[in-house]
């Protein structure tokens, strides 16, 4: 098969570009202070509860994925997300984090408080406290896409995102207390238990 | 008043890949079997983390060490523009690179293809979109590299793309060609895209313009990110 030259792009109606896999050594860019979104705080201590999300990340057949990147985003503990023509804020609920030999993650971060659904139209409707998770690996063509949510949130009830999923299936999400300040969340690319991924 | 965030236009399905393709095995295991929970996007998925050069800084030469020690290989530069759908710069945008040697080895604890580690080269790169949306790095041609995926299988040359939009639902990680590649007709990577000019996509042009005289080749690689919804969806009531 040849490689033709790509036709020049027109300059409206562009295609997104696909995605390819992040491969087995993307670790080039993993910079393991990442994983605490609240490095630049040093000593001082940052508005809101520190916690610690944790979780393992399992294939079809039950074995630890042990390559992979998993990255959060979520709203800080207000509620609000960063405003793209403001200034920088200290705080960003952005993490990056290398899976470990048993497939495990760890992020230290902020724990988000209830976030606008969307803009000010709707401001009085609250999502739940949640993290939205990314996982690119080896594997993965394009990455995959969940939210974790935290265990006896009242607004869980009426999320409309976690509402959306079958309730038997909605325990994928939650995840749960397993230490002071620290939530657990098990993540299973394939098979029983399979966490419910998401096309955003 | 109305001032909801529109979301983003959904994959047009042929040109991205499957999660499950049979052509590459790491996706046996791996491919979710019940179908994705469509989200509506919401603040999340239309908001994003800033990057700023002062706190992530940029590398933009990836063949010259601190101390001026030269990489070894062909020095090539790489530049383009990542847009959206609607052809509108992506600004400031952190993308982030990395690649092989030019003897196809990662500098990576994992990667045991034997062929020599270049003390010069980390394989590693960041830089930022402009207001134009254009990007440019300089760097050494990878090479290609054995993968076990199937008899003699070589991934082709290519160089890896991480890229952060002004939504979530933006982030990509991709994979960058080159013109010409013999092992591109052979790759179920790049084949797992079913569209041939959405896989074509992913192959840098060679350019005169970018090519600096007496120096190096210039290869031009442009991006798309998804654009967003024409009309938000309006709430009466």
């Amino acid at each position: 098969m040849p490689t033709p030259t790509p036709e020049a792009a027109p300059a409206q109606g562009l295609v997104a570009s696909a995605h390819q896999t992040a491969g087995p050594y993307w670790h080039l860019v993993d910079f393991p202070e990442w994983a605490d979104t609240t490095r630049h705080f040093g000593d001082r201590l940052p508005p809101g509860e520190r916690i610690v999300l944790t979780g393992r990340i399992t294939d079809g057949a039950g074995a630890a994925v042990a390559d992979a990147m998993v990255e959060i985003w979520h709203a800080d503990p207000m509620g609000e997300y960063p405003d793209p023509n403001g200034p920088e804020k200290e705080f960003q609920g952005y993490g990056r984090c290398a899976t470990q030999a048993d497939g495990s993650f760890r992020f230290v971060t902020l724990k988000p408080g209830p976030s606008p659904l969307d803009g000010e139209a709707r401001a009085n409707l609250r999502q739940a406290p949640h993290v939205a998770l990314a996982v690119f690996a080896r594997g993965l063509l394009t990455h995959l896409c969940t939210r974790l949510y935290f265990e006896g949130e009242p607004l869980n009830e009426t999320d409309p995102v976690l509402n959306t999923v079958p309730p038997e299936r909605r325990g994928t999400l939650i995840a749960r207390p397993t230490g002071p300040g620290t939530w657990t969340l098990d993540l299973r690319l394939q098979g029983e238990g399979e966490t419910v991924w998401m096309e955003i | 008043m109305s001032n909801i965030i529109p979301g983003y236009r959904r994959p047009d399905r042929l040109s991205q890949p499957p999660y499950d393709s049979a052509g590459y095995g790491s996706t046996r295991l791996r491919h979710p079997q019940q179908p994705p929970l469509r989200l509506p996007h919401t603040r999340t998925e239309t908001s994003a983390p800033r990057f700023s050069p002062q706190r992530y800084a940029p590398r933009t030469d990836l063949t010259v060490q601190a101390d001026g020690s030269a990489a070894m290989g062909e020095r090539i530069i790489v530049g383009g523009r990542v847009l959206d759908e609607d052809a509108r710069p992506v600004r400031n945008a952190m993308v982030e690179i990395w690649q092989a040697n030019a003897a196809g080895r990662y500098n990576h604890p994992g990667d045991d293809h034997d062929a020599p580690l270049d003390p010069n080269f980390q394989g590693m790169g960041r830089v930022f979109t402009d207001q134009d949306g254009c990007y440019r790095f300089v760097t050494i041609r990878p090479g290609a590299y054995p993968w076990r995926n199937h008899k003699n299988a070589w991934r082709p040359n290519h160089i890896h793309y991480s890229v952060f939009g002004d939504g979530f639902a933006q982030r990509m990680i991709t994979q960058m060609y080159f013109p010409g590649d013999p092992l591109l007709a052979l790759d179920p990577i790049f084949h797992a895209i079913p569209d041939e000019a959405a896989r074509n996509r992913l192959v840098a042009t060679f350019d005169l313009e970018l090519t600096r005289p007496e120096w190096a080749l210039g290869y031009r690689f442009d991006l798309v990110l998804r654009g967003r919804e024409a009309t938000p969806m309006e709430d009466h009531h």
